[in-house]
């Protein structure tokens, strides 16, 4: 071998360019992302502090929406309300059938039929909000109304069904629709993290004497537990912050109200949609100011998605 | 306790492709058995047949009679889940569950069964990792995931798994082929003892290891590729490495195969 052969200078190679190149664009790629994160931040304390300032109601409890008015009242507690929820009714119907459309695409159905159907659902997971809020109020509200007639009927002794005999674009269907939307994407992610499970847990729990239920319980969902709470939490996000669909098939008001097929509610999202072209001044910043709300919210979950996640890291199939 | 296995006129198929042809032989109970033969011969798929295994892959099946002391574990009325709560089974590869910790690798199968109250469980933990020769290494970090442990380790710990249910044959397919030499020779060790409870078939590559342990072994071949494997023939382990009958075996156990 030649004397020198390695001895080369650092920035002959060519491949040390491209290599610090990559690594300055991928750096500048993160910090772009944090810039804008704070960006938003920024903007919406701008915009909303000034105009919950001018508010003569407490902006956290008070229900009325009456920004443009003097004096201004407005608060975010029906909205919230609505918010939170419409996502969590959603929730509550979603994530146990996705959770069964997930199982079933990777552990139960026939491969030549699980194959196609887990593509018709990552293609329902990509249509857009506002084909499913049309959807909605032409075909689902009105086949919500002897839905909700009957569980009024039958179980109106619990105050949420309670309801004044008049049904239709209420809390219950906004609920539906988001519900209806959120399962494809739940569902989408899930299955994907299903078919993550290694081959030889299944095996394992199945050698021990596992029906295919005890193996999905033993090997299955411990292992796609931590993809299964970012899906949730993907879902729960989109629930939370979905607009126009809601919008279109909530007869919006202020009140915060426990009978949820009684029309009535909404939520931050539609109500900036519906309101925000009429608003003055003052109205913007107070639809900002619960676009805020709405923010915060969502860190929030996230924040509380990881914790989950992490606090059993070491048990994870990272490890 | 340990039953005896009589397999009778076995074809294995996945899906049209015929795996294996034609096996009949009889595994003897409290003694080791292995099977060796090329890859490919169908020795694997033979012993995924014994616990009902085979038929977890898409497409596969079996014909022919598969008898536990007499009774046939693929009777009509059998359901293979039982089979597999009866006849243990360790892997190639270390497979403890990720998620779980050492003790709960450990009773993951017993509480399939029933109800058990914490105490019965702490004695089932003990008894099976000393059973694997594992309990002096974890006793003191039972609640660590079984993930973080070395191979040979995680390996003795899927032999906890698999006899803390006390089964009644413990089938393993090429346990040592992902380990170092010293814990292959504790995996052996552990073995000769599991042996006077158990029946135990062993897959295996190494013809050292087959000759150290086994009572009995089987020799598997297949005349060429895409046919079904067959099983040339089956005695005593010192008259198979010794004075095999069969002109492949001797090939075969000399390394002048092919």
């Amino acid at each position: 071998m030649q004397p020198g052969a390695i001895s080369g200078s650092k920035d002959a190679n060519k491949g040390r360019w491209l290599d610090v190149g990559f690594r300055r664009l991928s750096v500048g790629s993160a910090v772009l992302v944090l810039i804008i994160l704070v960006a938003i931040a920024l903007f919406l304390l701008q915009q909303a502090l000034p105009a919950i300032h001018k508010d003569t109601a407490n902006f956290l409890t008070e229900q009325q929406w009456r920004p443009d008015d003097t004096p201004a009242v407005f608060g975010i507690a029906a909205l919230l309300y609505g918010t939170l929820v419409t996502a969590f009714l959603a929730m509550l119907m979603a994530l146990p059938v996705a959770v069964g459309v997930a199982l079933w695409l990777t552990q139960y159905g026939p491969r030549a039929l699980a194959r196609p159907l887990g593509y018709v659902v990552d293609l329902l997971a990509a249509v857009p909000s506002v084909v499913f809020g049309l959807w909605g109020l032409i075909y689902l509200v009105p086949k919500m109304i002897p839905l909700s007639a009957w569980l009024s009927t039958y179980f109106g002794w619990i105050p949420i069904f309670k309801s004044d005999a008049i049904f239709g674009k209420s809390i219950f269907t906004a609920s539906v629709v988001l519900a209806i939307m959120v399962l494809p994407v739940i569902a989408a992610v899930t299955r994907e993290v299903f078919l993550q499970v290694p081959r030889e847990n299944q095996e394992a729990a199945l050698a021990l004497g596992s029906t295919r239920w005890e193996m999905i319980r033993l090997a299955v969902l411990p292992y796609g537990r931590s993809g299964l709470i970012s899906a949730a939490v993907l879902g729960f996000g989109r629930a939370l912050g979905e607009t126009i669909a809601v919008a279109l098939v909530l007869s919006a008001n202020y009140t915060v109200s426990a009978h949820l097929l009684t029309p009535g509610g909404n939520t931050i999202a539609a109500n900036i949609a519906n309101t925000f072209g009429e608003a003055g001044s003052l109205g913007r910043g107070a639809l900002i100011a619960s676009g805020l709300v709405l923010f915060v919210i969502t860190l929030a979950v996230n924040f509380g998605a990881r914790a989950i996640v992490a606090r059993r890291r070491e048990f994870t199939a990272a490890t | 306790m340990a039953k005896r296995i009589e397999v009778s006129d076995l074809n294995v198929y996945y899906g049209a492709f015929q795996a294996v042809e034609g096996v009949t032989l009889t595994v003897e109970p409290r003694s080791i058995t292995a099977f060796i033969g090329p890859s490919g011969c169908g020795k694997s798929t033979v012993l995924r047949t014994l616990n009902r295994m085979h038929e977890v892959i898409p497409g596969a099946r079996v014909e022919g009679k598969v008898l536990l002391d007499g009774e046939d574990i693929y009777g009509s009325d059998i359901d293979p889940v039982n089979v597999r709560r009866t006849i243990g089974m360790v892997f190639q590869k270390p497979n403890p569950f990720p998620t779980m910790s050492i003790y709960e690798n450990v009773v993951a199968g017993l509480k399939l069964q029933r109800k058990y109250k914490r105490p019965e469980l702490d004695i089932v933990v003990e008894k099976s990792l000393r059973g694997a020769n594992l309990w002096e290494e974890v006793k003191d970090r039972l609640d660590r995931p079984g993930a973080g442990l070395s191979g040979g380790q995680q390996q003795r710990l899927c032999i906890a798994r698999a006899i803390s249910v006390e089964p009644q044959v413990l089938l393993m397919d090429e346990p040592c082929s992902a380990l170092d030499p010293i814990s292959t020779l504790a995996i052996e060790d552990l073995m000769q003892e599991l042996k006077e409870r158990y029946t135990i078939v062993i897959v295996t590559h190494n013809m050292q290891q087959a000759a150290r342990v086994s009572d009995k072994t089987a020799f598997f071949n297949l005349a060429a590729t895409g046919k079904p494997g067959k099983l040339v023939e089956v005695g005593n382990t010192t008259m198979i490495f010794n004075n095999p009958t069969q002109r492949a075996t001797e090939d075969y156990i000399s390394g002048r195969f092919g």
